[in-house]
C-alpha cells in the first residue's frame, strides 16, 4: 500500500512560487493499477517523484508498506519504520533501498545510449554484490518476460520506440520491486506499441502482482488499464474513483471534458453549438443524455419508452464503452411529443437506473 | 640525415642535436602538463556539472567558486599568465625556466579551457537518465561514472582532442620565455639567426603532430559513438555452454 498524506510540494522561483501539489492525499492498494490523470502542469508528474523522492515534498508523509513512512518536514526528511515510532533521519542508505523497491518507466525511455540491452537491463544488479551468471540469468529472465531476448546486444537507438519502452520496463523490473511508476509511459508511442505496452502492463500486474502508478493526459489510457483514477488539476485531487464511477458519472467539469475526450461525446457540445438540424428547436423537442449503469445496458429501453409515451426519440450519438469488464453506455437522445409526456418519459427512465440529463430543452412553454 | 636532405635544409642539418632536444622538451611539456591538466579540469568539470542549480549535489557556492576561477584564469592571455605566475612556478618546482618551470604555467593555462569543454560535455547528457538512475538507487559516484562520464565518452574524448591541440600551441609559447622546445627553436636558431628552414620545419613538425592528434580523437570519438570499440558483446549462445 501508499498511503500519501498531505503532500505538498511548491517551486520557488524568482518571481512566482509555483504550487505543484496541494494537500494531496491518496491510498493506493498493493497489486492495483492506479491511474493519475491530469492537463501538463496538473502537478501529477511531481506527485509521482514524490513517491521515491525525486522531488522532496515540502510537507506531508508518504507510507509504504514493508518499508516504513517517510515524513517531510522544513526541508528535510525523516523516517519511521513501519509499526515503529519517533522521526529520525532519513539516510542516504535508506533512501537508495526505498528507491530500489520502486521501479520506474519515463516518457522518454531514458536507457543509456551508450549502453546494450543487457548491460540497460543489468544496471541495477551490477555492483550490487549479485554473481555474472546470476545476473546474466536475470537479466534473460527479464528479456523473456518482455519479449526482447534477440535483442539482448542492440543499442537502444536500434530499437523502436516500443521496443525501447520494453527495455525501460525491464530495466525497472530488474531487482524485482513491488511497485512501479509509469510517468507518461505511452505518451511518446504510436497507437500500436501504446497498445502492446498496456497490455504488457495489465500482464505484469496481474503475473507479478506489481502495483503500478500510471500518469497519463490520455483517457483512453486509463479507461483501458486502470482499476481507480485520480483526477489533478492544479495541484489538487479533484476527483478520484474506481475507473467506472468516474466514468459513468463525472462529477468535476475537468472530468467531464476527460470523459468526453475519450469517448467522441465530445462531440455533442459541437453540433449544440452550430445549431445542428438534429436539435430542430422549432418543433417540441428536448435533447436527453442518458448513461446506462451496469444493469441497465441490455434492456430495450428506448423502444420500450417510446411506446409506453407515445413519444418519438431520435438517437443522435450513441457510445458503449468496456471498463474493467463492465458495459458502460452513453446515449444522447432527441425527444419529440407533448410536453407532459416528455416528463413522465425522463420520470421513467430516471426510476429504471438510467442517468438522464437534460442538455436542451426547446419547448414551448 | 641523407644528401639530399641536408642540402634542402642545411641549417636544420647544423642543429640536428638541437632539434631532437628540442622536439623531447615539446613532448615532455606536452605530456606531463597534459596528464595534470585533463586530471584537474576533469575533477572542475565534473564539480561544475554536480554542484550547479539541480545538479546531484547542488551546492552554489562551490559552484560560483569553481565557476570564477576559472573564468579568471581563462580571460588572462597566456604570455601574461606566464610571467604572472613565474614566482608560484619558483615555489613548486624550484625553477621558472625549461620544461619544469613551464609546466605549471601550461597546467594553469589549460586546466580552464578543459574544465569548459568537460562541462560542455556532461551538459550534454540527457537529465532524464540521470533521473531514471536515481530512480534506480544509484549514488553520486554511480551517477557520476555510470552515467555522466560513461555517457559523455566521445564528447570527452573531442575535448581532449581539443585541448591536447591547444595545449600544443601552449607549449610553443612558452618556449618563447625560456622553456625550450620546438617554439623555443623556431625562434632561438631559425627567427633570430635567419634560418629560414628550421622555421619551416618546425612548422610541419607541428602541423603533422596537431594533424596526428586530431585524427586520432576524430577516429575514436567515431568508434564509441558507433560502439565499435570497447564494445562487449552479449549473446544467447554463451549459456548453452
Amino acid at each position: 500500500m501508499i498511503e500519501i498524506s498531505h503532500v505538498s510540494k511548491t517551486f520557488t522561483a524568482k518571481e512566482n512560487n509555483v504550487a505543484a501539489v496541494r494537500d494531496v492525499s491518496l491510498t493506493i492498494r498493493d497489486g492495483e493499477v492506479y491511474g493519475i490523470i491530469g492537463y501538463s502542469g496538473a502537478g501529477k508528474s511531481t506527485l509521482v517523484r514524490c513517491i521515491n523522492f525525486l522531488e522532496k515534498p515540502d510537507s506531508g508523509s508518504i507510507a509504504l508498506s514493508g518499508f516504513g513512512t517517510v515524513t517531510a518536514a522544513e526541508g528535510k526528511l525523516y523516517f519511521t519504520p513501519e509499526g515503529g515510532k519517533g522521526q529520525t533521519p532519513l539516510s542516504e542508505k535508506k533512501l537508495k533501498s526505498l528507491r530500489g523497491g520502486i521501479g520506474m518507466i519515463f516518457q522518454h525511455f531514458n536507457l543509456l545510449e551508450r549502453n546494450t540491452v543487457y548491460e540497460n537491463v543489468a544496471y541495477t544488479l551490477k555492483y550490487s554484490g549479485m554473481k555474472k551468471d546470476e545476473i546474466r540469468k536475470r537479466v534473460l529472465e527479464m528479456l523473456d518476460l518482455v519479449d526482447l531476448r534477440d535483442k539482448i546486444a542492440s543499442y537502444p537507438s536500434e530499437l523502436s520506440g516500443g521496443q525501447k519502452q520494453r527495455v525501460a520496463i525491464a530495466r525497472a523490473l530488474a531487482n524485482n520491486p513491488k511497485i512501479l511508476l509509469s510517468d507518461e509511459a505511452t505518451s511518446a508511442l504510436d497507437p500500436g506499441a501504446t497498445a502492446s505496452i498496456l497490455s504488457l502492463l495489465k500482464d505484469l500486474n496481474k503475473r507479478l502482482g506489481l502495483t503500478i502508478v500510471l500518469i497519463t493526459h490520455e483517457m483512453a489510457v486509463v479507461k483501458e488499464i486502470c482499476e481507480r483514477v485520480a483526477v489533478m488539476e492544479d495541484g489538487a485531487v479533484v476527483e478520484e474513483g474506481l475507473v467506472y464511477d468516474v466514468f459513468a458519472d463525472p462529477k468535476q467539469p475537468i472530468t467531464r471534458r476527460f470523459v468526453e475526450s475519450s469517448n467522441g461525446m465530445g462531440n455533442l457540445q459541437k453540433l449544440v453549438e452550430q445549431n445542428s438540424t438534429l436539435l430542430d428547436k422549432s418543433r417540441n423537442s428536448v435533447l436527453l443524455r442518458c448513461v446506462y449503469g451496469k444493469d441497465a445496458v441490455g434492456d430495450a429501453l428506448i423502444s420500450d419508452v417510446s411506446r409506453k409515451f407515445a413519444v418519438n426519440m431520435n438517437i443522435v450519438l450513441a457510445n458503449v464503452e468496456m471498463l474493467q469488464g463492465s458495459p458502460l453506455g452513453e446515449l444522447v437522445v432527441s425527444i419529440t411529443g407533448e410536453s407532459g409526456n416528455i416528463d413522465e418519459a425522463i420520470a421513467f427512465m430516471r426510476n429504471s437506473g438510467v442517468r438522464v440529463e437534460v442538455i436542451a430543452d426547446a419547448r414551448v412553454a | 640525415m641523407p644528401e639530399w636532405l641536408e642540402n634542402l635544409m642545411p641549417n636544420v642539418a647544423a642543429y640536428t642535436d638541437k632539434f631532437a632536444e628540442s622536439l623531447s622538451a615539446t613532448f615532455q611539456m606536452f605530456l606531463i602538463s597534459g596528464l595534470f591538466t585533463f586530471l584537474f579540469g576533469g575533477i572542475f568539470g565534473i564539480l561544475l556539472t554536480v554542484t550547479r542549480r539541480g545538479g546531484i549535489m547542488e551546492n552554489p557556492v562551490l559552484y560560483q567558486v569553481v565557476d570564477k576561477v576559472t573564468n579568471v584564469f581563462r580571460s588572462i592571455p597566456f604570455i601574461i599568465l606566464l610571467i604572472f605566475l613565474i614566482p608560484f612556478t619558483r615555489l613548486i618546482t624550484g625553477t621558472a625556466i625549461g620544461v619544469r618551470g613551464a609546466i605549471v604555467p601550461l597546467i594553469f593555462g589549460a586546466t580552464p579551457f578543459f574544465t569548459r569543454q568537460v562541462e560542455a560535455a556532461l551538459a550534454g547528457v540527457d537529465p532524464g537518465k540521470v533521473e531514471a538512475a536515481t530512480a534506480m538507487g544509484s549514488g553520486k559516484a554511480g551517477i557520476i561514472f555510470r552515467v555522466y562520464l560513461h555517457e559523455a565518452v566521445p564528447d570527452l574524448i573531442r575535448a581532449v582532442t581539443i585541448t591536447s591541440i591547444s595545449l600544443i600551441g601552449l607549449t610553443t609559447m612558452a618556449g618563447a620565455v625560456g622553456a625550450g622546445g620546438i617554439g623555443s627553436f623556431a625562434i632561438n636558431y631559425g627567427q633570430n639567426l635567419h634560418h629560414q628552414d628550421i622555421v619551416n620545419v618546425c612548422v610541419i613538425v607541428l602541423l603533422i603532430f596537431v594533424s596526428l592528434v586530431q585524427s586520432i580523437g576524430n577516429i575514436l570519438a567515431k568508434r564509441t559513438t558507433n560502439h565499435s570499440l570497447f564494445q562487449k558483446k552479449y549473446t544467447l549462445q554463451e549459456e548453452t555452454k
